[in-house]
């Protein structure tokens, strides 16, 4: 797991109160890791301020798993 | 539209739940309260130095079984950052007294007549003031989407519906340190006129922060001679008085009608048996001369109640430490007491955990039930030299047992606004 998932992974399990076991790659956050759309905003702030990244809303709206984060941090990251 | 008034039902007391500076779990607060201990010490929320008034009475940090606070041991991690620190101490409160009145609805129809009315006088004064701390450095964006829904004062009623499933009246008062007593007032009557069955009902609040104790200080209305002796700077009456000390905490109480609660054989703590009202049209934070608001507001629950004064025993005091409104108390319930004031016992238990503020009248609620059930005055600490004679004996130093039918408990308001309510014995 490279170390962008692995964070990603950490603030999912803090921010949502989940077991680590559920925080699989295609984990969605509202349907299997029970967050709503409030939960869902926090996390990607979250994300911002542990990668010192900015993510705009509309992007934000397109990250729905867990993966989708990683992904897109790492691209952030890559550019 | 009210012909349920025609057929008045009667409100019990069922559960009881409170989180004080006493400590945290009606059993342990009161035994401490009549053990004649303080809850005020040195503020420890936030850095207070800058400040004339350093002292304040908190929830006490600790484990549960020590009957001291640790929200993780009541409210999952994951929901706490949704929640600012005075719904956090009213889901305390809350789970206490629901799970001390057994009434846990499964039925659609049972948890449709169970409601929620928990009030707060200021609510989430320390997320207010955090957010506009990042807001004035620039960082609006980094704002929680949960800032908002965590200070809103009705989201401590929300916030317990939602754990228990409580689809009745869902509502929450807002009148300043007057809000515990019409919170318990308003429930009653919602029982009383038939929108419930069951109540949650109380107040909660933590305002023990920068802009809560700077904004008292320049209202002057704050202790700021006892720094260095914290347990003695809530004094209601004394001569040495100089202002009330900031307290914290909730307290809620679940309210039932009484065949309910007969019928699925619950435990009654007392019965809810006036409620009354009073507005001074005078000032924004001064009491008016005479204190013919207060008057007005025990007179109007004493005819609620349909009591006289002779009937009454036990008188829980606003008695906030004030110099002004102390004494002006005083005479209003002297005056609406006459020569019955001479077998009164009235006292203030502000002098042990400060001014809860919204909180203040749902605490001296569940005192006044506890005063009752247990036939014992709880008393009134640092009184040691009153500034005013009386006839009436204000329990000084130590609790008293007495022969007690009734009590009162009064709650007055910035703006002011005056509540009074009667408790009797359980039925």
């Amino acid at each position: 797991m490279s170390d962008t998932a692995e964070k990603v992974k950490k603030i999912v399990v803090e921010h949502l109160g989940v077991e680590e076991a559920k925080v699989t790659d295609t984990a969605s956050f509202i349907d299997d890791l029970g967050a709503d759309s409030l939960d869902t905003v926090e996390l990607v702030m979250a994300f911002e301020e542990a990668f010192g990244v900015e993510i705009p809303d509309d992007a934000a709206e397109k990250i729905t798993t867990v993966k989708d984060a990683i992904d897109y941090i790492e691209a952030q990251k890559a550019a | 539209m009210f012909d349920s008034l025609t057929t008045p039902r009667r409100v019990v007391v069922t559960g009881m739940g409170i989180a004080s500076p006493l400590g945290v779990g009606v059993a342990h607060v009161w035994q401490r309260m009549l053990a004649g201990e303080s809850g005020i010490g040195p503020i420890r929320l936030f850095d207070a130095k800058d400040l004339p008034a350093q002292i304040a009475g908190e929830v006490p940090t600790g484990p549960k079984a020590e009957g001291k606070l640790d929200f993780a041991e009541w409210i999952p991690v994951k929901d706490q950052k949704k929640m600012d620190r005075f719904i956090m101490l009213a889901m305390v409160a809350a789970t206490e007294a629901v799970e001390d009145s057994g009434w846990t609805p499964e039925s659609e129809e049972d948890r449709a007549r169970t409601g929620v009315m928990i009030g707060s006088g200021i609510g989430g004064l320390p997320a207010i003031s955090e957010n506009a701390q990042l807001v004035a450095s620039g960082k609006a964006r980094r704002l929680s989407p949960f800032f908002i829904p965590s200070a809103l004062i009705n989201l401590a009623s929300g916030h317990v519906s939602i754990k228990y499933g409580f689809k009745g009246p869902n509502h929450a008062v807002v009148t300043a340190c007057a809000t515990g007593v019409h919170a318990l007032g308003d429930a009653a009557r919602l029982i009383a006129l038939g929108d419930a069955e069951v109540m949650v009902a109380g107040g909660t609040e933590a305002a023990i922060c920068d802009i809560g104790m700077a904004g008292f200080c320049a209202a002057r209305a704050l202790s700021t001679g006892f720094n260095d002796r914290p347990t003695e700077g809530s004094r209601p009456w004394d001569a040495g008085r100089d202002g009330f000390v900031m307290g914290e905490g909730a307290g809620v109480l679940v309210l039932e009608e009484y065949e309910h609660a007969k019928k699925r054989g619950a435990k009654i703590y007392a019965e809810v048996l006036g409620y009354g009202m009073s507005g001074d049209a005078y000032h924004i934070t001064a009491p008016a001369e005479g204190h013919d608001g207060a008057y007005r507001a025990m007179k109007a629950a004493l005819k609620d109640a349909g009591v006289t004064p002779e009937q009454i025993q036990y008188v829980n005091a606003h008695g906030t430490s004030t110099p002004l409104g102390d004494d002006l108390e005083l005479e209003a319930v002297e005056r609406m007491f006459g020569d019955a004031g001479k077998q009164l016992a009235m006292s203030s238990t502000k002098s042990a955990i400060g001014h809860l503020l919204g909180a203040a009248g749902a605490v001296e609620g569940i005192f006044s039930v506890l005063a009752l059930r247990d036939q014992v005055a709880p008393p009134t600490l640092n009184l040691h030299e009153p500034s005013r004679q009386s006839i009436i004996d204000r329990v000084a130093l130590e609790a008293q047992p007495r022969k007690i039918e009734v009590a009162l408990s009064n709650s007055f308001g910035f703006g002011g606004t005056n509540a009074s309510i009667l408790f009797r014995k359980a039925p």
